[in-house]
């Protein structure tokens, strides 16, 4: 207890003195700040594995989300735009584990579903809408933001359920060549809808969306708070993203502890057995795709509104790759562990490769040499840039992963059940086994 | 005939050239143990799958409950209350033995997904009830594992008592029991057989059993058919038919059908 609140406690006074604007000029100061930022997420997870009460763990892992961390990110925008991003590709992560990790359907192509949701408030969100449907009623009002986001989620759905019709047939490698097709397709069909009839603006991409409304300021104004929109707008955007997130975690952890999830996860381990329980296999899949995409959908649309401008480039195959890599590296399966494999990939890409970019950069001004082979650093060529490595990053990653933890950071745990009346005297006599379920 | 609970009429299965299964009949009455034995390759499997809707007949009808079941999906079999086991354990590997159990209740679930998203009152007592349930068949296996375990890690004869507490979790009218006894020492296999009679005898399930111990099939089931290379060619109480020369022919060639029929 004493241990949990002193890390917390200290890592956070690191990175609060990390992000104030003291230290900037200091070489690698970003690579410093990473450090810190990732010992200060890592406190979420010293909480989650401490053996606190559940409503303590929660009250402490709410105050490091929501006070803690906003603190830091008003001193350093920067770290509430890394938080954000981690937000975002952990819905992400979560929605794919849905589809991979419970029900062992290979998507190559999710990304598909995040672009969904993006082109949907891009278009009526801005002025794009007049241009492909000849009218002058948008940009529809910041207001509709919010109605919108359930329609986001309801189309990404939809759009899961479509794709999944015609593709469940197929099980393993073909399914996952099919999903990786039809992510493509969806992206070249976005880079492609500028004529006839101008809906997507095609590579050019969609700029000016219409950011949700600041319903907050009337009251941070009459509590005498002033803060300029660009500070506000990057904190709305993290609180929502939170939000989302916390909305993910809290169904899929109810559909995991489910029929539902069980249904999923005996067609993974085996279809034919799971059928012959009774299970309606498409029916199930379809659910795990439409499941899966809402989340995609809904946080493509707050990503669009937060970017402020999207065009097909924000949806390769890489952006897929690097969301099923979160799944893998968290643990596939795993609630927490999609959670920690998206923070992990996206402060590597975000903060620590631009990190050791950026020291390289400061290096190669001043006249220092790698010693022993006397070599100046100021002749580094950029195409070793590290920056550049985002997909050397990856796949060496998945490597190493495969290599030392195949099941991931934190892998799947069963949930184990209790007879409601015999829990209290039959947990000591299940105790000596009981730790061998939680593992595999 | 008596009250038919399964009924095939001349069901027939072909895999390109091969007649798997040719032209059966085969019925069961309600509250029966009945086995169906034969050689390897006979084509026991491969009924099997036609009743439990994993193949569609090329030709022929399955009624079950007076109602036609050739043609429906597996999941929809189940539903009507045919459940059934693998002649290879087919676990759920990498879930605990009370989540085994818990999946094959999914055709009496009736909590729907607002429900589960929602975790509404009904949803949580459903959910107890059916663990509770679960706990119930988990000791009326005789299982002696702990519940909480995945279920790769069980021994071989505790994960065929899953299986079987698996296939009662629908609580089906009629269970196909593909080989129970397979790979089982004797003491297993005689406390099998034990379960199989109290599965009817408590339960009142109709069981129909795919075997090879003849110990087994002699010792349980009311009735027997033999089929070989597809094809049923006899029928009876067990008794006659293992006098039966054609099914001796079967088993052992032709020169001992002649010699035992002396």
């Amino acid at each position: 207890m004493l241990a949990v609140g002193a890390y917390i406690f200290t890592a956070t006074l690191i990175t609060l003195w990390l992000s104030g604007p003291g230290l900037r000029q200091v070489l690698g100061y970003s690579l410093l700040l990473a450090l810190g930022f990732v010992a200060f997420l890592g406190s979420l997870l010293v909480l989650y594995y401490a053996p606190l009460s559940r409503n303590l763990k929660l009250a402490l892992g709410l105050i490091i989300l929501v006070l803690l961390l906003p603190t830091m990110g008003v001193q350093n925008t920067f770290l509430l735009e890394v938080a954000t991003q981690v937000g975002i590709f952990a819905a992400l992560a979560l929605g794919l584990n849905i589809v991979v990790g419970f029900a062992g359907l290979l998507d190559l192509g999710y990304v598909a579903f995040y672009a969904v949701g993006a082109y949907l408030w891009a278009i009526v969100g801005s002025n794009q809408g007049n241009i492909a449907f000849n009218t002058d009623i948008f940009p529809l009002a910041p207001a509709w933001f919010f109605p919108f986001l359930l329609m986001a989620v309801g189309v990404a759905a939809m759009t899961g359920i479509l794709l999944g019709l015609p593709v469940l047939r197929l099980r393993g490698d073909y399914l996952a060549i099919v999903t990786l097709a039809f992510g493509e397709v969806i992206r070249v069909v976005v880079n492609n809808l500028d004529k006839p009839i101008n809906l997507t603006n095609g590579p050019q991409g969609i700029r000016a969306i219409q950011r949700p409304p600041l319903f907050f300021k009337p009251v941070l104004t009459a509590l005498g708070i002033t803060a300029d929109d660009a500070t506000l707008y990057a904190l709305y955007f993290y609180f929502l993203v939170l939000l989302v997130v916390g909305f993910a975690v809290v169904l899929t952890r109810r559909l995991e502890n489910s029929w539902v999830g069980r249904a999923w996860t005996a067609i993974r381990e085996d279809e034919l057995a799971a059928q012959a329980m009774g299970i309606p296999l498409v029916r199930m899949k379809l659910a795990a795709f439409a499941a899966g995409a809402s989340f995609a959908g809904a946080m493509g649309m707050i990503f669009g509104a937060k970017q402020y401008f999207i065009n097909p480039e924000s949806f390769t195959f890489m952006e897929s790759i690097g969301v099923l890599a979160m799944v893998i590296v968290g643990g596939m399966g795993s609630v927490p562990g999609a959670i920690v494999g998206a923070t992990v990939v996206t402060v590597l890409n975000l903060q620590v490769l631009k990190g050791l970019s950026l020291l390289l950069n400061q290096l190669r001004a001043t006249d220092a040499v790698i010693p022993v082979i006397n070599y100046p650093l100021a002749r580094w060529p950029t195409q070793l840039d590290p920056a550049k490595y985002e997909r050397l990053v990856f796949g060496v990653l998945l490597v190493i992963m495969s290599i030392l933890r195949p099941q991931g950071i934190i892998p799947e745990r069963r949930h184990q059940l209790e007879l409601e009346e015999r829990r209290a005297e039959a947990a000591p006599a299940l105790a000596p086994t009981a730790g061998g379920g939680a593992d595999g | 005939m008596a009250d038919l609970l399964l009924e095939c009429r001349r069901v027939t299965k072909r895999f390109g050239g091969l007649v798997a299964v040719n032209a059966v009949d085969f019925g069961v009455e309600r509250g029966r143990i009945v086995s169906v034995i034969g050689p390897n390759g006979a084509g026991k499997t491969t009924l099997f799958n036609i009743i439990s809707g994993f193949y569609r007949p090329d030709a022929g009808e399955v009624w079950f409950e007076g109602r036609r079941i050739d043609g429906l999906r597996p999941d929809q079999v189940a539903a009507r209350g045919i459940s059934r086991t693998f002649q290879n354990i087919r676990l759920f590997q990498n879930m605990t033995v009370l989540e085994n159990i818990l999946v094959g209740m999914h055709t009496r679930i009736r909590a729907n997904v607002v429900q589960v998203l929602a975790r509404s009152r009904a949803f949580r007592e459903e959910e107890r009830a059916l663990v509770e349930e679960a706990f119930r068949l988990f000791r009326f296996v005789g299982l002696k594992a702990n519940p909480n375990e995945l279920a790769k890690n069980l021994p071989y004869g505790e994960q065929r008592k899953v299986e079987f507490a698996r296939a009662l979790a629908s609580r089906p009218k009629l269970v196909l029991l593909d080989e129970p006894t397979a790979g089982m020492n004797p003491q297993e296999m005689a406390e099998t057989t034990q379960l199989i009679r109290r599965l009817r005898d408590e339960l009142g399930i109709t069981v129909v059993l795919i075997e090879h111990q003849m110990r087994v099939v002699m010792g349980i089931s009311e009735r027997v058919t033999v089929l070989d290379y597809g094809e049923k060619i006899a029928e009876g109480p067990p008794a006659v038919v293992r006098r039966d020369p054609r099914v001796i022919e079967a088993y052992l060639g032709r020169g001992a059908a002649l010699g035992s029929a002396d």
